[in-house]
């Protein structure tokens, strides 16, 4: 069994005709995984291998980090995503391990940006992440913020990156930029986006910035990052870098590279305009619904018990009319239905046909152009903050934190 | 040259392309265009990385002594797999196919679980930063009873447009990579083994072909030199001279190392500042630059212009190692005074350095840090050659002299591609795997069987068309008609502007088949298979160039033009055959095989001639 062996073994392995040395690295589907010494990984019996040696591990050099006390202070709170990652033996797979130092290790460059306090608040990966790790997220960047840093980083995995910085939207008032970064192509290969994100998100979290936002890749080249208001930016691509998009408008801001000189637009909202504030509860019973035809009107009786719904209608913004009355129903049980549009661009409308004013009649509240991802950590903050129905649904039509645009400009 | 005695070993890396209908790891066609079909670019920044093992590879920290930004060239014919936005899909099958077929050919050892590894090379040509590589099989034999080490199926690199500007139509494509042992002991058993790996990929038929397909690296060493790899000997003619001349470079380094030794030379560590020498120089590159830095060498005099190899001084190593940096070049004085650097100013320097008249000074001229950055390698270099010969990789220059690429990569530049499953290769798979019939085994064959000329066998199977020569033969075309027209025939009617690639398999084998049915004539082929080519069916262009005289049709043309010269014969006699060819061709438009005409022609004549003699007998 492969049991004998364990990672970092010398081993000799007899395969073919001559006998080399090399690695125990794992166990695979029934193979020894082993390191030759030219490099290459070969997945051979186990039965081929003897024990040549066990070396002592060693333990990576420690590196101390310099700071330049003149430099802004900035917060690093880690999460995990690709920003960080490293191989995994026991899967083979990218998994993050880092923690925030390891990032400055990484990346030295960061040192002339900022001075950094590095805060380890989870390892996961993004698609686990959960209301209640927002909650945390945002008391522990509210932390940083009142004990006076500058501007504070937040590395993300890119798959709910967008959700989250949309609960931070609403959870957090802030004078100082919050500045979300993660890597679409993982850290451990010499093309990754992480440096360059990285970089860019420090130079925006150290600029005139005060408002929460997603600093990634602008395009495939590495020559811009974006700098996305958190309410209004979604992931569009699986794996580019420059997956990110505004949506329903632009960037609120670039940073060049490599001089990682920003350039913010006039809406971006400005250093200080806010004091300080959090307000981190949420409602969890709150869901998104995506429309397709012939969805049986059972589905929307499933969410009976809800405390807000928010449908992905078509156009703008309808579902089809045999799901209107479990609306009425799910409506008058006390449940807030809010309707986006799964076009993703441009405003939902529904007093243009019959479908769009009979969802109105039955109280659904029109989601203008946010978009879906957004209504839903808005309607979780808005539920969790306020009781009162009528004040919750005015919030809801309010523009709170530029998840609406007031006009909307082409877009596209 | 006594290689024996000198302890020579040489061993080859083969990198050969195979003729895939995918990329190795996405879905692109394996096509190559030219850089003006480019769709787009887009330009990326490299860093090195770390292994999982923690360790940066020496060769991928020299690339990266200078940041240096990338330009790409895209395709309709790549995907965002080239352009490292996408993960990889899995390994091609065709690929590990062909790669196993050539591992069985070579009597190798399947690796039972095949592990795709990302071998970090940082130098612009992956922009991934790594290229996918994978050890296939293990252990083969070669005909001088050395062994092959390694088997490995690699994704090709981009190609360099020019400087640091990549085409990425070639990236991806599959290539296997066959590693000797260092097995060979004299330069023209090198090229031996390297033609006999390249008879056996191309007996696959199914490996790419042209110049750039097949590329060979070579590793030499001799005894107290050091193991150096040169990369990229495209010519099989010039590998020979290749390995001649690193073990003329070796020996001249040693004999200089000695000569160092006995001066009792040394290299000074710490580069002098003399950049206020040089204020008011002629030297353009010298006047220009922010900070000339001067290497101290006592000892070296006469030693750095000393040639190593043709065209090749120890200086120019010191050169190859500063380029590293990011500067143009290095001076030293064996070499001055010189451009433009005058005697006066080279008398300053040295007076300036109380430098020794043994003393060899190295000047590099930029802004500080890459000036720095340039004296420090020239320290490495110049310390080297007091010890003796450093491991490296270098590249082949024009003729097969090499020029300093890198250090020698390690172990640590591999680790694994975690975007690729393993693939399993089964005994009963690897032993199922049909082998192909060598091309030299084919090739006697066709002289044994076919009763073809030696020479004419051996260009046969040593061409592309071999697979469809073979298909001829066996639809019952005769191999020297088949061999003709892949060989010669093709060839006229493309250098004479027909487009040959629209002439498919079936279509050239219907034609010929039509001739040896008696419907064409076999001087019609260029005609019919011209048409063809334009888009004319078969069928149309034989009826159209070809309309198929009888024997009796034929006779009957000759006798009316024999008939209508009836003079001409008379003055003439048999003689009149040559001329009268022409006239009866040009009648029947090649429909008729020459030969025939020639037979029926002479017999018509010698007819007439006959006639004509009892006439004139008769009248006597």
């Amino acid at each position: 069994m492969s049991g004998e062996y364990s990672s970092g073994d010398i081993v000799a392995c007899t395969y073919g005709r001559t006998l080399r040395k090399g690695t125990y690295i794992t166990s695979r589907d029934g193979h020894a995984v082993v390191k030759l010494e030219s490099g290459y990984n070969v997945g051979v019996p186990v039965t081929s291998l003897s024990l040549i040696s066990r070396p002592e591990a060693v333990q990576p050099p420690e590196v101390t980090v310099v700071q330049d006390e003149t430099l802004p202070r900035l917060s690093i709170v880690s999460t995990g995503g690709t920003i960080a990652s490293r191989i995994d033996y026991r899967t083979g797979a990218v998994t993050s391990q880092f923690d925030a130092a390891d990032i400055m290790r990484a990346i030295p460059r960061l040192q002339t940006v900022g001075r950094y306090r590095a805060r380890k608040l989870t390892t996961i990966l993004s698609e686990n992440m959960t209301p209640a790790i927002w909650q945390e997220l945002a008391g522990a960047v509210y932390e940083e913020i009142e004990d006076g840093a500058a501007g504070v980083i937040v590395t993300h995995g890119t798959d709910t990156m967008a959700y989250s910085a949309a609960a931070l939207s609403f959870m957090l008032d802030t004078p100082v930029p919050v500045i979300f970064v993660g890597s679409q192509r993982s850290a451990d290969r010499p093309s990754s986006d992480n440096t360059m994100n990285a970089l860019c998100s420090a130079s925006a979290a150290a600029a005139d910035l005060g408002e929460v936002a997603v600093v990634m890749h602008a395009s495939t080249n590495d020559d811009i990052c974006a700098i996305h208001r958190g309410t209004r930016v979604r992931k569009m691509h699986t794996s580019r870098r420059d997956a990110f998009r505004s949506i329903g408008g632009l960037p609120i801001g670039i940073v060049e590279y490599p001089s990682l000189t920003v350039r913010l637009e006039p809406c971006a909202v400005r250093r200080g305009s806010v004091e300080p504030a959090l307000r981190k509860n949420l409602e969890e019973r709150c869901a998104i619904l995506t429309f397709y035809p012939g969805m049986s009107p059972a589905v929307i009786e499933t969410f009976s018990g809800y405390a807000g719904l928010i449908l992905s209608g078509t156009g703008l913004g309808h579902v089809s009319t045999l799901l209107i009355p479990p609306l009425r129903t799910l409506i008058e049980q006390g449940t807030m239905v809010v309707m986006t549009s799964q076009c993703l661009h441009g405003r939902v409308c529904d007093r243009v046909y019959d479908t769009g004013r009979d969802l109105l009649r039955a109280g659904v509240i029109e989601g203008e152009d946010m978009l879906p991802e957004t209504a839903l950590a808005k309607m979780m903050w808005v539920l969790g903050n306020e009781k009162d129905p009528a004040h919750a649904e005015t919030l809801m039509r309010s523009d709170l934190k530029g998840e609406f645009s007031g006009r909307s400009t082409n877009g596209l | 040259m006594d290689y024996e005695r000198l302890g020579l070993k040489a061993g080859i890396e083969i990198h050969q392309q195979l003729n895939t209908r995918e990329k190795l790891f996405c879905h692109c066609p394996t096509v190559l265009r030219t850089f003006d079909e480019r769709s787009g670019e887009f330009f990326r920044f490299l860093r090195a990385t770390e292994s999982e093992l923690g360790e940066i590879d020496e060769a991928a920290k020299e690339e990266m002594k200078q940041e240096r930004r990338f330009c790409y060239y895209a395709y309709v014919t790549t995907c965002l797999v080239e352009y490292d936005e996408e993960p990889p899909a899995p390994l091609n099958p065709e690929a590990l196919e062909i790669c196993c077929t050539i591992a069985r050919t070579l009597s190798m050892t399947p690796i039972g679980q095949v592990h795709t590894m990302r071998k970090l090379v940082i130098d612009g040509s992956n922009t991934s930063g790594f290229q996918r590589t994978a050890l296939v099989a293990l252990d083969g034999v070669l005909p001088n009873g050395g062994s092959i080490e390694t088997i490995c199926l690699e994704e090709e690199a981009a190609q360099r447009v020019e400087g640091d500007t990549f085409s990425l139509d070639r990236l991806g494509i599959p290539l296997v990579e066959i590693t000797t042992s260092p097995c060979m002991k004299t330069p023209e058993e090198v090229r031996e083994i390297a033609a006999y790996l390249g008879m056996v990929l191309r007996s696959t038929g199914r490996v790419k072909r042209g110049l750039g397909t097949i590329r060979q690296d070579v590793n030499i060493s001799i005894r107290d030199g050091a193991r150096v790899e040169i990369k990229g000997v495209q010519e099989l003619d010039l590998i020979a001279e290749v390995v001649r001349r690193e073990v003329l470079r070796q020996q001249n380094l040693l004999s200089i190392r000695d000569q160092l030794r006995d001066r009792g030379a040394s290299v000074m560590e710490e580069p002098e500042d003399v950049t206020g020498i040089f204020r008011d120089t002629k030297s353009s590159i010298l006047k220009k630059a922010h900070s000339v830095l001067a290497v101290r060498l006592p000892g070296f005099a006469g030693l750095a212009g000393r040639e190593i190899q043709p065209g090749r001084r120890l200086g120019s190593e010191f050169a190859d190692y500063a380029r590293k940096c990011g500067v143009g070049g290095i001076f030293h004085t064996d070499e001055l005074p010189a451009y433009g650097i005058t005697a006066e100013e080279v008398g300053q320097l040295r007076a300036m350095l109380r430098a020794g008249g043994d003393e060899c000074i190295v000047l590099v001229a930029a802004d500080e840090k890459k000036a720095r950055c340039a004296a420090q390698q020239v320290v490495i270099r110049a310390g080297w050659a007091l010890r003796g010969i450093p491991e490296e990789t270098r590249k082949m220059l024009e003729e097969g002299s090499t020029a300093y690429m890198r250090p020698l990569p390690g172990a640590a530049r591999m680790y694994p591609e975690t975007d690729v499953f393993p693939v399993t290769i089964t005994a009963d798979w690897y032993s199922s795997l049909p082998l192909p019939e060598l091309l030299t085994t084919k090739r006697d064959r066709f002289v044994r069987e076919l009763r073809l000329d030696p020479a004419l066998a051996a260009q046969l199977v040593s061409s592309e068309q071999v697979g469809l020569f073979e298909k001829m033969v066996d639809a019952g075309i005769s191999p020297s008609l088949a061999a003709r027209t892949l060989l010669s025939t093709l060839k006229e009617l493309s250098r004479s502007g027909t487009d040959v690639r629209y002439l498919s398999d079936e279509a050239i084998m219907e034609v010929l088949s039509a001739v040896e049915g008696g419907e064409a004539a076999k001087e019609a082929i260029p005609a019919i298979l011209g048409m063809v080519a334009s888009g004319t069916t078969v069928a149309e262009a034989l009826r159209k160039c070809a309309p198929a005289l009888s024997r009796d049709e034929l006779r009957e043309i000759v006798r009316r033009i024999v008939e209508d010269r009836r003079d001409f014969i008379a003055e003439r006699g048999i003689g009149a055959l040559g001329p009268l060819m022409g006239v009866v061709m040009a009648e029947v438009r090649g429909s008729v095989d020459g030969k025939l005409v020639s037979e029926v022609l002479k017999q018509e004549i010698a007819a007439q001639v006959q006639e004509n003699g009892n006439r004139n007998g008769k009248k006597v």
